[in-house]
């Protein structure tokens, strides 16, 4: 009897060794490493190759016949680009003003169709409805509803006796037009989400919260702010990921104008790439691709750390 | 497996052109292909050209197929010459973006052709490159100037303006009228730039030299004061407020409109608008007149012309289709040709070939840009005499034109603008 009391420690201090060797054993002999070649040539192909391809074109005068070297020229060029400046200061804009508005009415949609309110199914789906529709026909809708004289928003505001502004054609008002409009169209998103994380806080921390007396501020600011916060880093980071590489509504809403009032990093980068500027418009999405990760990979380890444990 | 499916398509269509390639003989059918953009008036006439065409030489049967416009319709081209996949005779630009598409590799040069003598002198250069001739045009040329309303002329007991001082003092009169003396349609962007483009000709008239400088990059825009005009005139149209108050939002077809129903006078415009017109307001065509856009000098006044498009053979094509192809460029060169095509759409303007003539029931229009080419004093626009050509200048001109910038900041812009496309093309001094 007294010998067996010393094998269990043995066990399981030998325990790990062979799982860990069985783990690290297991993958190579039930998944042959060849296994991923499929999926590595599709992503090698489509996805690797092209973007260090990029990488080096963004450094060439390319034309669809040759490519000749020229250095950092295509940077310099799109840096100098007179649109360019005003294209980033507008996507930041752009970025932050959907992602703050998504987050702020998601979280409010949120928090409505949790509660217990008549016709909460058909709510849901009405909210969600515009995520559905094609963008570049909600662009073409809403150009048409924001036109200043002919439009349905400044006939019902006149009808009230208000002198609407030009929407789209104002250079201060347009790229704001187009920003609610996003905001119309992705609500729905951040909104699903922000159910799903309310709904998966469990009911204790409420009925805790309510024994403690917290009214209905605190318990939104002490229980569900904090508890959905993994909702609200999702959302901040998918509508700040969409807003800096927004381009289809705008384009098909204003094509950056008037002018270049409009204008985004995208839709600087596309008009380079329509004009036959390959090898620029490359550099172009070289330095978005760098902006946009120098932007989210930091924010998105910010947001992991803010994550509370339950 | 899936390479034999791959290929067998290939191997098919291989069999087929061998059998249409023997059709040299006599008695079989040869069948071309013709490839054309599918703006409505150019589709037309090609498909009429086609059926006048096959009507002549019942062996051969042209089919025609469209590609989209605009850049689309660029990328489309290339990759089709570049892939040997083009169709046996197709439609493109003349000018700078014909040299875009590197003709000497890509199409076959009919310089040696007899049907080559019958086009207009004005017309060969645009079509050819180190000597060699590549098209034969489709279309009529066209005219870029001002339409205006003649009722609103009349009524007002106004002239044609000779110089840009009449043509302010005009549109002040028509102002004081309470009709809207500029129409200027920002929500079409390219419709802001006739201003600058147009008035190419009072550039080149002023300072023959222009070109030349403003290709070795030595001539600029902003610094330029002739050049500088155009840009000036936009501006000064807005800050005189001459323009229509929708400026910003209204569209072409409103445009158009407005020119008909005389509630605007004028509007800075290409001729091939007319097939709009008569879509839109078709009783109305011919209260519409067209003048070339003035400068400072009343004795050099003319026009700034556009060339149509032409009709190319890539060196894809070879036996029989070649000699077909041949055939077809040689009736579209023709005064049948040109016939065939006014039956299928409105020309904007003369046809640039000898002999033709145009019909006697064009709208008034075409009549007054084809009056300023029979009297000769016409100069063709800058991208048919220079490949330097920014692609931005809508949206610069939409900005000068809506007070958002002034004329020396867009004329600035569109220098830095035109760089890029030079230093693209690889052009020397850039």
């Amino acid at each position: 009897m007294t010998t067996v009391a010393p094998t269990p420690p043995k066990t399981t201090e030998r325990a790990p060794t062979p799982v860990r060797a069985r783990r690290a054993h297991g993958t190579h002999s039930s998944y042959p490493t060849w296994f991923y070649l499929p999926a590595a040539v599709i992503y090698g192909a489509l996805f690797l190759i092209p973007t260090l391809a990029s990488f080096y074109f963004s450094l060439t005068r390319w034309t669809i016949f040759k490519s000749t070297f020229i250095g950092l020229d295509n940077y310099t060029a799109f840096f100098q680009e007179p649109a360019l400046v005003k294209g980033f200061v507008n996507t930041f804009l752009y970025a932050i003003v959907t992602s703050g508005l998504k987050v702020v009415l998601g979280l409010f949609l949120g928090i409505l169709l949790t509660s217990q309110i008549r016709a909460r199914g058909y709510l849901r789906s009405a909210v969600f409805f515009p995520v559905l529709v094609s963008t570049v026909g909600v662009g073409i809708t809403f150009t048409a509803f924001m036109d200043p004289s002919t439009g349905a928003i400044n006939k019902a505001l006149s009808a009230i006796g208000v002198d609407g502004p030009g929407w789209l054609t104002d250079p201060s008002l347009a790229l704001f037009s187009v920003a609610l409009v996003d905001v119309w169209k992705g609500v729905g998103l951040a909104t699903v989400i922000y159910i799903a994380g309310i709904v998966s806080i469990p009911d204790e921390y409420h009925e805790a919260a309510k024994l403690d007396g917290a009214n209905a501020w605190q318990l939104l600011r002490n229980v569900v702010l904090p508890l959905s916060w993994p909702a609200t880093s999702t959302v901040i980071i998918l509508s700040l990921i969409g807003g800096l590489r927004s381009f289809d509504l705008i384009w098909a809403m204003t094509r950056g104008g008037p002018g270049f009032s409009s204008d985004v990093v995208a839709s600087v980068i596309y008009k380079q790439y329509q004009a036959g500027f390959y090898g620029l418009s490359t550099a172009g999405n070289v330095i978005l691709f760098l902006v946009v990760t120098a932007v989210i990979v930091p924010l998105s380890r910010f947001l992991a750390r803010k994550e509370v444990q339950r | 497996m899936v390479a034999v499916a791959a290929v067998l398509p290939l191997v098919l269509s291989a069999c087929s052109a061998g059998s249409l390639g023997s059709s040299g003989e006599e008695g079989d059918a040869t069948s071309i292909k013709l490839l054309v953009d599918n703006a409505p008036d150019n589709l037309q006439s090609a498909q009429q050209l086609a059926k006048a065409f096959e009507a002549k030489n019942p062996k051969t049967k042209v089919s025609v197929e469209t590609r989209p416009g605009g850049t689309e319709g660029d990328n489309l081209i290339k990759t089709r010459l570049q892939t040997d996949s083009m169709a046996d005779l197709f439609v493109y630009n003349v000018g700078s973006l014909f040299q875009q598409i590197d003709p000497t590799k890509t199409l076959t040069p009919i310089t040696q052709d007899p049907y080559v003598k019958n086009l207009d002198e004005s017309f060969v250069p645009q079509v050819t490159v180190g000597g060699q001739t590549y098209g034969v045009p489709l279309g009529s040329a066209l005219g870029g100037g001002v339409l205006y309303n003649r009722k609103v002329y009349d009524r007002l007991g106004l002239s044609v303006p000779r110089t840009w001082a009449e043509f302010i003092a005009n549109s002040e009169k028509i102002k004081a009228d309470g009709v809207t003396p500029v129409i200027q349609t920002y929500q079409d962007t390219w419709t802001s730039q006739l201003l600058v483009l147009g008035d190419f000709h009072n550039v080149s008239a002023a300072e023959p030299g222009f070109v030349k400088d403003y290709t070795a990059n030595k001539a600029k825009y902003a610094t330029d004061p002739n050049a500088f005009k155009g840009f000036q005139h936009l501006q000064q149209i807005h800050d005189l407020k001459l323009q229509n108050p929708d400026f910003a939002s209204a569209t072409l077809v409103k445009g158009l409109q407005m020119l008909a129903t005389g509630k605007g006078a004028q509007y800075p415009m290409l001729s091939t608008v007319i097939s709009g017109i008569k879509t839109s307001n078709p009783d109305q065509l011919n209260d519409i007149g067209f003048f070339a856009l003035p400068g400072d000098d009343a004795a050099t006044n003319g026009l700034t012309a556009w060339f149509p498009n032409a009709l190319y053979v890539p060196k894809t094509t070879t036996g029989g289709k070649l000699a077909a192809v041949k055939k077809l460029l040689a009736f579209a060169a023709s005064p049948a040709g040109c016939t065939a095509q006014a039956k299928a759409s409105t020309p904007t303007g003369p046809y640039l070939v000898k002999g033709c003539t145009l019909p006697t029931d064009v709208p008034t229009i075409t009549k007054d840009v084809a009056a300023y080419f029979t009297k000769g004093a016409q100069s063709p626009a800058l991208e048919f005499l220079s490949p330097v050509k920014g692609p931005s200048l809508d949206q610069i001109s939409v900005q000068v034109g809506s007070g958002i910038t002034n004329a020396k900041t867009g004329a600035t812009q569109y220098d830095n603008d035109t760089r890029k496309q030079a230093q693209q093309l690889g052009l020397s001094g850039w």
